[in-house]
């Protein structure tokens, strides 16, 4: 039976793996390599790492730490920020990523998702969507969730994934760091909008907030960051809670 | 010419005994698939060569993506080595793209021939299901695979694929989306995966380790 996964982000900062609270006020949690090791160990299905500042003046920083991270990594392993066109992407899967996620570039030239399909595969894009709510619908917001792009979120990842995207990885901003429950609202929107795995991401802070967004938001994956680096969640306990919840997990792992 | 890779950390004892080719057809990425055997100790080259894999004890076609991508093959002139690799029964893992060219061909690409080696078409999930099936699923082990020796019943492995290849008697082990479908096939030395052990944690590891010692 396929499991629902649960995916421990990183996001990263010069080189260090940071955690704010909705994109901001950032605390150090530690070094890249040994968190996504740590994670894996603890039952992490898959590993995002996510270059929040990522600029080219710090490009060869991001490439070192996929491959540090990356040697002794045997789960999915996904590389995000600052990657703006089809090179940038081939360097980061040379470096050792499974997949990329690309989310401000995408929005600037939707092409950009066929293009790295093409030559690496669908199952190797992933589109990620900063949303936050505006007006009683979803907003998609880029440039770390500083700009305002004016396009629904919904009918985005719709398009998203008929260009090419192997996955949605969907972001609340709203409840980003908050520890408050995932946007089941948002995620089940856009999970029965499109036929591609949908991640969500923004607002984990219990097992039962996982429930929910497995059960009422269907979505295919969760993601989180601060409760696992801060050790509030330990992945494998949270899984057992899963298993417990008869929502179907890789557990024992 | 055999290309060598740097040692991994038991290359040692590996050293002139063993040699895997894992094929470059152009397809994806094959980073994962090399570091994994790296890790494992085993000396491994990737080559784009019919002659370094005429050359090698040992056989790995990875791939992920479009089944045309397979196309190359024919181009490189790589089909033939393979295909007299496969009939020499020589040790050949397929893993996910790879294993689907063992079989006479996909819907995903009709113009395009497999190998042939095992019988019947890889065809699309039913549209009950979400495709791609992305995500880690629990293998129905058969009785009797040497490449899934010490795998327990139910372990889980990571998938990520549109379609699938038919169950029948090569079948050694079966996951379940919509359908059951075949997880790893097996027949003589011609093995194949359809989920990425490169990227299934300990169980991944520990079927590449039954592949560089079967």
């Amino acid at each position: 039976m396929l499991t629902k996964r649960i995916i421990a982000c990183l996001d990263m900062d010069g080189g260090r793996v940071v955690k704010g609270v909705k994109f901001k006020n950032l605390r150090d949690a530690g070094d890249p390599a040994v968190c996504a090791s740590a994670h894996a160990r603890n039952g992490a299905d898959e590993i995002v790492l996510l270059d929040i500042t990522a600029t080219s003046g710090n490009r060869h920083t991001l490439l070192d730490a996929v491959s540090l991270t990356a040697r002794s990594l045997f789960v999915p392993f996904t590389v995000g920020g600052g990657i703006r066109q089809l090179e940038d992407a081939a360097s980061v899967f040379e470096a050792g990523a499974d997949k990329i996620a690309i989310n401000s570039a995408a929005v600037r030239d939707p092409a950009l998702i066929g293009k790295i399909a093409g030559r690496f595969g669908t199952q190797a894009v992933v589109v990620a969507i900063d949303a936050r709510k505006v007006d009683g619908s979803f907003e998609v917001f880029v440039a770390g969730g500083r700009v305002p792009t004016g396009r629904d979120a919904i009918q985005w990842a719709r398009e998203a994934a008929a260009r090419g995207a192997g996955e949605i990885l969907l972001t609340s901003m709203d409840r980003d760091g908050t520890q408050s429950g995932f946007d089941c609202e948002l995620v089940r929107a856009v999970a029965e909008a499109v036929s591609i795995p949908v991640i969500a991401s923004g607002g984990a802070g219990s097992a039962r907030d996982f429930i929910e967004v497995f059960c009422d938001g269907r979505a295919d994956a969760a993601l989180a960051a601060s409760i696992f680096h801060f050790g509030i969640e330990n992945i494998s306990d949270l899984k057992r809670e899963l298993h417990d919840a008869s929502v179907p997990v890789r557990w024992p792992c | 010419m055999l290309t060598r890779s740097s040692p991994g950390p038991d290359a040692a004892e590996h050293e002139g005994a063993i040699v895997i080719a894992i094929v470059d057809y152009g397809a994806g990425n094959l980073n994962s698939v090399k570091k994994a055997f790296d890790y494992l100790g085993a000396e491994v080259v990737v080559t784009d060569q019919s002659a370094t894999v005429a050359a090698a004890e040992k056989i790995v076609l990875p791939g992920v993506g479009h089944f045309s991508s397979l196309r190359a093959l024919d181009r490189t002139g790589l089909r033939e080595a393979l295909l007299q690799a496969a009939s020499a029964d020589k040790s050949f893992l397929g893993i996910c793209l790879g294993m689907q060219w063992f079989f006479e061909g996909s819907e995903e690409c009709s113009d395009l021939a497999g190998a042939a080696i095992f019988p019947g078409k890889c065809r699309q999930f039913p549209s009950s299901v979400k495709s791609p099936h992305v995500g880690w699923n629990s293998l129905a082990v058969q009785e009797g695979s040497r490449l899934l020796r010490g795998i327990a019943q139910d372990s889980f492995v990571y998938y990520t694929h549109s379609f699938h290849a038919p169950v029948d008697a090569a079948t050694t082990a079966i996951s379940e989306y919509g359908l059951p479908f075949a997880g790893a096939v097996e027949r003589g030395n011609i093995f194949g995966v359809q989920f990425h052990p490169e990227k299934s944690g300990d169980v991944g590891l520990a079927i590449l380790k039954n592949f560089c010692e079967v």
